[in-house]
């Protein structure tokens, strides 16, 4: 191992995975690299034995639950947009070719006690169960608001501006009830608490048309999912960057991040070799989160739970849906944050047949957070088994461009990539030094080249 | 729904296969597929750039394949071959050298790995590659003597590099080079259910061979019914619909193949 890489990336998962690609892509030489001997590190999609390996040490998946290579359990919950940021980029670099999608058959949100189905369209909002009479007149004025807004043409605000009126201000002038604003602001802005509620509007405005920009997409969902879990996203991401020339080396623990004596990044040590490298991007795990040694270079933000369900049979209430996501807005339970349900089955090959796999999760607010999840646990009938884990949420201390060390953020509790997205584009633009945004453009120019 | 009747109303439209090729590092994988794709061999092969996968028609009397080849980008050399990569494919070439016996060792390996964990459909063939340095009459261009098979010069002079175990002594009795013996492995193939072929990337010995037995032996039917592995019951008829095409950013139903 004594070449010399531009750039040695740690941990294979969506984040660094994506990363490699665009890097090897651009023609730097890059090794990548991760102590276990699968890929997607926190993103990764487990079959039975490797789910029982890491939450039932010492024993064996039952018999029942059928064979080992029909599973593919993912550990974070997440559904890509059709609309997406994610999708833009699995399309610019022509990922979409290693994988399948299927669209997610149904979104819902919990009001009242109950689950109904998210309207996304005025025209869904006048049939939606979801509001009495005159909120249905009052959210269709809204949505059609929505809809018709040209920046350009102010005939179309009706006395709002976006960038400097709050949206609690765009709800009232709408009159609309507090629990109409909570599924649109969680189940179709996405937003996890209320604190965007005081802020400007333009953001909430985007959120929302994107989430019925990509419901029109496809018809059944604003979502997408890839066949065999979301485990295959970074091991795509990896196949693209191995073809531009990456080397991949899985089962490889990490000993040391070397430095010189101004704290400079120099390479990685494992075991007694060293690789030599410009510049080293890595998960949160290999930057001192939990208990490994070394300098700790990232700080716990929050702590997530989730609980892995297995059911034998579709979420209640969801007409039998294959997939689904629930939103529960933490109003409606007393919370600051929502709970999320996210729900495969054997329609994406994460399962054996007839059997679904739904993860409860949200932001952990007490000492009991397994307790917390309670709400949304019982919307889902008999659970065949449970696996329930606790992650904390790291962020990097340091920018990266002092000592060529550019560490990634752990999963949120989001239930799409878009903060991935986001997080790849911010490591983007700090290792190359150029925005990413140009990244794209040039894209598109070589494939348009291409054909 | 739609999709799948109108699949099945045009026989001509080439049926789409995902093939892999698996083996330890240097076999000539890469090697294989360039003959078969394009009928070339290049002694000191490159790894390709670019290129997530080859397609190459294949004709039966009754059926137009398409093959979609899918190489390894060389991630199998520190073990670290996604799974991705052998998923939902339909059939695999597990490649050994002939003239090293640690590599069939390998080829097993794989072969046990699609059998526990890929498509229970899938179709596995096994080449013994390099089979030219095993015979008579490659093994006359090896030690110098003028190139009878057309090929170019270049590719003999080359080959003591590409084989590091060949030296003048061995080549007067090429079947010395010889690490796996054919019936050996042959008993094998047929203990584990495999086509097997003994093949030269070099001299195109064995690989068109390869490719249309593989063709025979695919269940057509049950690729139409939804693709591969993913179809294990009537449901995968009905799920078909909720599938979706990023690419095309056509909602729902495939565009007509214009291959
Ligand atoms: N004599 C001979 N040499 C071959 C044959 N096939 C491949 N080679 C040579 O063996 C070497 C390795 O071939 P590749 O096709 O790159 O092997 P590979 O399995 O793709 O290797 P990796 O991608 O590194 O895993 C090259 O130098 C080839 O020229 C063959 O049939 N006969
Ligand atoms: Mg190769």
């Amino acid at each position: 191992m004594d070449e010399e890489y531009d750039v040695i990336v740690l941990g294979t998962g969506l984040t660094e995975c994506i990363l490699s690609g665009l890097l090897s892509r651009e023609g730097k030489k890059v090794l990548h690299m991760d102590r276990n001997d699968y890929y997607g590190g926190e993103s990764a999609s487990l079959n039975l034995t490797q789910l029982y390996r890491k939450f039932r040490q010492g024993k064996e998946p039952p018999a029942e639950l059928g064979r080992d290579r029909d599973y593919n359990i993912d550990l974070v919950p997440k559904f890509i947009i059709a609309s997406g940021e994610l999708t833009k980029i699995l399309v610019h670099t022509d990922v979409t070719r290693y994988m399948e999608f299927k669209q997610i058959a149904g979104s819902f949100v919990f009001r009242d006690g109950k689950i109904s189905k998210v309207p996304s369209t005025e025209m869904e909002a006048v049939k939606s169960p979801l509001m009495g009479l005159f909120e249905k007149r009052r959210a269709k004025n809204f949505f059609s608001f929505l809809q018709n807004w040209k920046d350009e043409d102010s005939t179309t605000h009706q006395g709002i501006d976006l960038d400097k009126d709050s949206m609690k201000t765009v709800y009232e002038k709408f009159g609309l009830e507090s629990g109409t604003q909570d599924f649109i602001g969680h189940a179709m802005a996405l937003y996890l608490d209320d604190d965007y509620i005081t802020k400007p509007a333009r953001p909430a405005y985007e959120r929302i048309l994107l989430y019925s920009k990509s419901m029109a997409r496809y018809g059944k969902s604003p979502y997408i999912y890839p066949l065999y879990g979301l485990g295959e996203l970074p091991q795509s991401f990896a196949r693209l960057s191995a073809i531009y020339g990456g080397t991949y080396m899985l089962d490889k623990p990490i000993h040391e991040i070397v430095t010189d004596d101004n704290g400079k990044f120099v390479g990685v040590r494992s075991g007694d070799e060293t690789v030599k490298a410009k510049q080293v991007i890595g998960d949160p795990s290999y930057f001192g989160a939990g208990e490994e040694g070394g300098k700790v270079r990232v700080v716990e933000e929050g702590k997530v739970v989730r609980a892995i369900c297995v059911l034998k049979h579709p979420i209640p209430g969801t007409e039998d849906a294959d997939s689904c996501q629930i939103v529960i807005p933490q109003k409606q339970v007393n919370r600051k944050n929502d709970i999320y349900i996210a729900a495969v089955s054997s329609t994406h090959n994460v399962a054996a047949k007839d059997v679904w796999i739904a993860i409860v999760s949200t932001i952990v607010e007490t000492s009991v957070p397994e307790r917390e999840l309670a709400p949304g646990l019982q919307l889902l009938g008999t659970i065949h088994d449970k696996f329930v884990s606790i992650s904390s949420l790291y962020t990097p201390t340091a920018d990266g461009k002092s000592d060529n060390i550019f560490v990634t953020r752990s999963y949120d509790a989001t239930s799409h990539f878009e903060t991935v997205v986001d997080d790849v584009q911010d490591v983007w633009q700090r290792v190359t030094g150029k925005p990413f945004s140009e990244l794209e453009l040039k894209k598109a120019d070589m494939d348009n080249v291409q054909e | 729904m739609a999709d799948n009747a109108e699949t099945s109303a045009v026989p001509d439209k080439p049926i789409q296969v995902k093939l892999v090729l698996l083996g330890e590092a240097a076999v000539g994988k890469s090697s294989i597929v360039l003959r078969f794709v394009s009928n070339e061999f290049q002694a000191n092969k490159e790894p390709t750039i670019g290129a997530a996968f080859l397609t190459q028609k294949c004709r039966l009397e009754d059926r137009v394949l398409r093959y979609e080849i899918w190489d390894t980008a060389g991630q199998e050399r520190f073990h670290s071959l996604a799974p991705m990569y052998y998923r939902n494919a339909q059939a695999a070439v597990v490649v050994y050298d002939v003239t090293k016996a640690t590599s069939l060792e390998k080829a097993k390996s794989w072969v046990k790995e699609l059998q526990r964990q890929a498509n229970p459909n899938i179709v596995i063939a096994l080449a013994g590659n390099k089979v030219d340095l095993v015979t008579a009459s490659s093994a006359a261009g090896a030690s110098g003597a003028a190139a009878s098979n057309g090929d170019d010069d270049e590719d003999e002079a080359d080959d003591a590099t590409a084989t590091p175990g060949e030296d003048a002594g061995e080549a007067e009795n090429p079947e010395g080079l010889r690490q796996v013996p054919k019936d050996e492995a042959q008993a094998y193939a047929t203990e584990a259910g495999l086509l097997f072929f003994e093949t030269s990337a070099k001299t195109g010995e064995g690989i068109v061979e390869i490719f249309t037995e593989i063709a025979k032996k695919i269940p057509i039917d049950h690729i139409l019914n939804g693709r591969g592995g993913a179809s294990r019951s009537a449901a995968a008829g009905a799920a078909a619909a909720d599938a979706v095409n990023l690419q095309n950013n056509a909602p729902k139903g495939k565009s007509p193949c214009s291959c």
